[in-house]
């Protein structure tokens, strides 16, 4: 009955990866905002909760998007 | 050749529009100064076609649901029938997608199986009896209170246990588990369960007779039903119920594939963004089936909304609404009183920021052309540069 379920394989499940300090400073520049603005993401969310990674930090997800083909969005952790 | 050219505009436009200039233009001899002008005129209208800044998307978007919406309530509360097991359609599973109700009314599990398995009949039989709960009731032929005794009889039904494929001592051995206090006898097929002390009387036995029937002896909590299901030539087993964590762990389910259309178990066992994706799906699948064309952007931009906070909120009073900074804004959604009076009791400052309040005090909304203003440079601060 044992097997390793990786949840990142889901289909429904796309690729996260969490930025590096000055990624995230870029990111946040160009886009002229404060991490607080981005959407969420909570710490234990299952497809992150393999990272173990802090609330501020920012996780850049790909998506694939019917309209635009492959798609980046950002979202910022949070508590919970 | 088209390639090279295709790949300048890479980034500029999304890449399925470029696939489709790829695709479109074989067969067909152009010039390489004829694709460079598609190119260019393809990004031009693009470009055009963009939402501006200051558009109202959430407007537009509303109008977009609604108008379909309102043909869609003559038509609703139909059943349909997708091999024997009942989905809400229509309208009503419309209203549960985006208000986020916890449960939805028909729970349903697409479930995909591994490889030797998804081709061949024989192993679905034992498959199906991993997945579909089975509880006590099912497998007994009596069941009865004995008053003078004061004990629970009960008889298994033999005929049935060799049917599901079940194992009576493992059975039993359920059936203790629950009921650690009492006391368990057996004699001639008949099975009894003895109260240790006799207080309770004949309510705490019907309390155990129905106990016990509810027992489950395999398979995974709250799945009632499973059909197998041809698809695509693979065999695909439609489980009404939802219960994603457990049936993961299934050898022969292919976990990576396999969907459940309760969005909270979704979001609990796959994270938000598959949330996100299963609500896109759904609600586009919903409209889809009732003939009715909303453009995906519009679903895309609801399900981003409903998933913005890391968990899923519902377009509610409770959901996306609670979570709007200004107080104006969400009195004028539902129940205004009670939010006007909590927020005179906390002092909460509204800095009228967004729409809805400033339509109150009759005030420019930023919006379009309401949205720009004057910025001046500080002309200090520039000499002293």
């Amino acid at each position: 009955m044992d097997k390793n379920i990786d949840i990142t394989q889901h289909v429904l499940v796309p690729k996260h990866t969490m930025l590096s300090p000055e990624e995230s400073k870029k990111l946040l520049s160009d886009l002229n905002i404060i991490s607080s603005q981005l959407p969420k993401i909570l710490k234990s969310d299952a497809a992150i909760k393999h990272l173990n990674l802090e609330p501020g930090e920012i996780i850049e997800i790909e998506r694939v998007s019917p309209t635009a083909g492959r798609t980046k969005f950002y979202r910022v952790v949070i508590n919970g | 050749m088209i390639e090279e050219i295709a790949k300048q505009y890479e980034g500029k436009i999304p890449a399925p529009l470029i696939q489709k200039v790829i695709d479109e233009s074989k067969g067909r001899k152009l010039t390489k100064a004829q694709i460079e002008k598609v190119f260019t005129k393809l990004q031009e209208k693009y470009d055009y076609s963009k939402i501006q800044s200051g558009e109202a998307i959430g407007i537009v978007t509303a109008e977009s649901f609604g108008e379909p919406g309102t043909q869609m309530t003559l038509r609703t509360f139909h059943f349909a029938g997708v091999a024997e097991v009942n989905v809400t359609l229509g309208l009503p599973r419309l209203i549960e997608i985006f208000d986020a109700r916890k449960e939805p009314s028909t729970p349903l599990m697409t479930i995909f199986l591994n490889k030797p398995y998804n081709k061949d009949e024989k192993y679905l039989e034992k498959i199906i009896a991993q997945i579909k709960e089975i509880r006590v009731n099912e497998i007994l032929s009596e069941i009865s209170i004995n008053i003078l005794k004061l004990q629970v009889e009960f008889v298994f039904n033999k005929k049935r246990f060799k049917e599901l494929g079940l194992n009576e001592e493992e059975t039993i051995k359920c059936i203790k588990d629950t009921f650690k206090t009492l006391d368990y006898a057996e004699s001639d097929n008949r099975h009894y369960l003895i109260p240790k002390n006799k207080e309770g009387g004949l309510p705490a036995l019907y309390n155990i007779k129905q106990k016990l029937k509810e027992v489950k002896v395999k398979g995974l909590s709250g799945i009632q039903e499973v059909i197998p299901k041809m698809d695509n030539n693979e065999i695909v087993l439609l489980a009404s119920g939802s219960n994603l964590k457990d049936v993961f762990k299934i050898p022969e389910v292919d976990f990576t594939r396999t969907v459940s259309n309760d969005l909270f178990e979704v979001s609990k066992n796959l994270g938000i963004e598959a949330a996100r994706q299963m609500i896109i799906q759904e609600a586009s699948k919903v409209l889809r089936e009732q003939g009715l064309d909303v453009d995906i952007r519009h679903i895309m931009f609801i399900s981003d909304l409903m998933t913005n906070i890391g968990e899923i909120k519902g377009i509610t009073r409770s959901g996306i609404a609670e979570g709007k900074e200004s107080v104006l804004a969400r009195a004028s959604f539902e129940t205004p009183i009670k939010h006007l009076i909590n927020a005179s009791l906390k002092g909460e400052v509204d800095y009228l920021n967004s729409v809805v309040e400033n339509v109150m005090i009759n005030q420019p909304i930023p919006l379009g052309t309401g949205l720009p203003s004057l910025v001046t440079k500080n002309k200090e601060k520039e000499s002293k540069k």
